[in-house]
């Protein structure tokens, strides 16, 4: 992660050698160091509230199990065993894995085009359209999932007249098998557009002079997006990823939404998110939900970690 | 005139090579028109939605993307301060309580870590900061559960400081305010302010926020949304009703009109419940879109 660290290699300014400082000064420096603390502090605090207790108090209750003959009683790694021997947590992580391996590809596909197209035009069109490609993630997540839950309703939907008109009867787009690629769909839509305003932005930082010099080469517009701009925004786009894989990986508003009108088709274990939800405030199993969602956790970081490290190359981030 | 000297040829090339232009053009138009279709045909049918009345949502003149003749959209708000006493306009209450307290908190948070972190430095900085970027790839509602467990330890869950507090943590907005600051701030500036007698808190107050004005709106822009957007969290720690921001609140008149209660099922307030929702941030975002378009790409470009 240097590239998030850069700053820190930035020149910094030359620092007096301390021999030569007078005592003064150094007190000065000495107590300036503690403006700095205190200007970090609120932060800490939060941090260690928010961040790093809930972290540890989670771990301490999955390492115990709760029972009605020995109560809260200390059970080592027990719960952890269960949750990777646990059908219903597997099944919810193989299908996260599903969704990062379609719905992220669709995002940057989509995402990737706008920002390309946008990055050419200069019409009163192309800025419309970019505004209102942005538009789905002023939307909270809810209403997006409760909007498109109507209009996937044969009862409420344009689907069935759209497919009419060709007189065809519109796929039912919440069942079983379907109702993974309708939440493929909701989140495309909900983000594509904010990625697309971050590759746009990469894409717009590049130097056009070099531009020129492809042309002058007797590059043509294609191979100046595939050769040129793709390979130096690359860095953004990795940064694009891990945002979809984090998000993704942990997978739950839009299921649990669209559960209501699904009915059926979505299981309360359909993401190991859901899945934690669901022991917690169904069955208050809350040390088995901890495990859980700390297992998910692991996950999630090590599945984002491994992607910095594979594309280490391409981001630059070696 | 370079026209008057180009030869014939030159002439007929340069043409050809416009028209190939223009018809790329043409191209990229359509693909951006399909896009904007398809981005914008969830938002038509929920403006077009609002002013149907609940029956006229399933058999209307129109259709499903078009207006029914009848024009229900002063009968839907009005049905939205009538049902469960107005509950609604407590619930988006709510959420701008929430967004407001918890997006400024999180933001001032930032602005002063982030400075403390660019500008000092002071022993465990670099231990801490690195704490901070691991935690940027924690994913935060693989934490709702055990934030849960704390606040009601605490016996805060079901409170508004139980969305409030949660929501004061924002690591990405650290890290992007202080990369923001490392550039835009320089130490010279600071060191100037200081020798003409200014103590540190004078200096970051009078010097450097001015300087940091934009990446300051669009960390206030980022977290406003992320506490409007959540759902998790109050779905999690609260149970009052009279707490709850709109998106749960919604959510739940949506689970009940499901579950098939006659009384209960309200599509019409739902759907114009969420029209009005979205409306304060689309506002927002189309107004402000001179902070955002260059903001979102702050930690983009680094």
């Amino acid at each position: 992660m240097s590239t998030l660290t850069e700053p820190e290699q930035a020149p910094a300014p030359p620092e007096p050698t301390p021999t030569k400082q007078p005592k003064q000064y150094r007190s000065i420096e000495h107590r300036r160091q503690w403006w700095g603390w205190l200007f970090v502090a609120p932060f800490t605090l939060v941090f260690i509230l928010f961040l790093i207790v809930p972290l540890v108090v989670a771990f301490w209750m999955s390492l115990h199990t709760n029972t009605l003959a020995s109560g809260n009683a200390f059970t080592g790694l027990d719960n952890y065993v269960k949750a990777f021997t646990d059908p219903l947590f597997l099944d919810g992580l193989k299908r996260v894995a599903a969704f990062v391996v379609v719905m992220i590809p669709a995002q940057m596909l989509v995402a990737i085009s706008a920002a390309l197209v946008l990055d050419n035009l200069t019409t009163w069109l192309s800025r419309f359209s970019r505004l209102m490609i942005f538009i789905p993630y002023a939307i909270p997540v809810v209403i997006g999932a409760i909007m498109w839950g109507f209009l996937y309703s044969p009862r409420f939907g344009p689907a069935t007249d759209i497919f009419g008109l060709f007189g065809a009867t519109p796929p039912d787009f919440l069942a079983q098998g379907t109702v993974f690629y309708s939440l493929v769909n909701i989140v495309t839509w909900q983000w594509s557009g904010y990625f697309m305003i971050i590759i746009y932005a990469a894409l717009r930082g590049i130097d056009s002079s070099i531009y020129e010099a492809a042309r002058v080469d007797g590059a043509n517009g294609w191979q100046v997006a595939l050769r040129i701009k793709l390979p130096m925004i690359s860095s953004s786009m990795v940064m694009v990823v891990i945002f979809s894989l984090i998000g993704t990986l942990q997978f739950f508003t839009e299921p649990q939404v669209l559960r209501g009108v699904a009915q059926g088709a979505i299981p309360v274990s359909y993401t190991p998110n859901m899945y934690a939800y669901t022991l917690a405030f169904s069955y208050s199993q809350f040390n088995y939900a901890a495990a859980i969602s700390f297992a998910l956790g692991i996950v999630v970081f090590i599945g984002s970690y491994l992607f910095l490290f594979l594309t280490r190359k391409q981001s630059g981030l070696k | 005139m370079a026209l008057l000297t180009d030869s014939p040829d030159r002439i007929r090339e340069r043409d050809a090579r416009r028209a190939a232009g223009r018809k790329r053009n043409v191209g990229s138009h359509l693909f951006l028109i399909v896009l904007v279709v398809y981005f914008l045909t969830p938002l038509w049918w929920l403006i077009v939605g609002s002013t149907k009345s609940n029956s006229g949502l399933f058999v209307g003149s129109g259709g499903p993307l078009w207006f029914n003749d009848e024009f229900a959209l002063v009968d839907n708000i009005k049905g939205l301060f009538e049902h469960q006493n107005g509950i609604y306009w407590t619930w988006l209450g709510n959420s701008f309580l929430y967004a407001l307290t918890g997006g400024i908190g999180a933001t001032l948070v930032a602005v002063l870590a982030g400075y403390g972190f660019a500008k000092y430095r002071f022993p465990g900085r670099n231990a801490l900061f690195s704490t901070l970027l691991g935690a940027v790839m924690v994913p935060l509602t693989a934490l709702v559960i055990p934030t849960f467990i704390l606040l009601s330890n605490m016996h805060l869950t079901n409170t508004r400081w139980a969305v409030i507090l949660p929501s004061l943590l924002s690591p990405i907005g650290v890290y992007l305010m202080r990369v923001y600051t490392q550039d835009a701030v320089p130490d010279e500036l600071l060191d100037a302010a200081r020798v003409d007698g200014a103590g540190e808190l004078r200096t970051f107050v009078r010097v450097a926020l001015p300087l940091l004005k934009p990446a300051i709106v669009t960390v206030l822009l980022l977290s406003v949304v992320a506490t409007w957007n959540n759902f998790f969290l109050p779905l999690a720690v609260l149970n009052d009703p009279n707490l709850l921001p709109v998106t749960v609140g919604l959510n739940n008149w949506q689970a009940l009109s499901n579950a098939g209660s006659g009384g209960e099922q309200v599509w019409n307030l739902i759907v114009t419940g969420s029209f009005v929702s979205i409306i304060p941030l689309v506002i927002a975002f189309l107004t402000m879109q001179r902070y955002w378009r260059g903001g979102l790409s702050l930690g983009a470009l680094k």
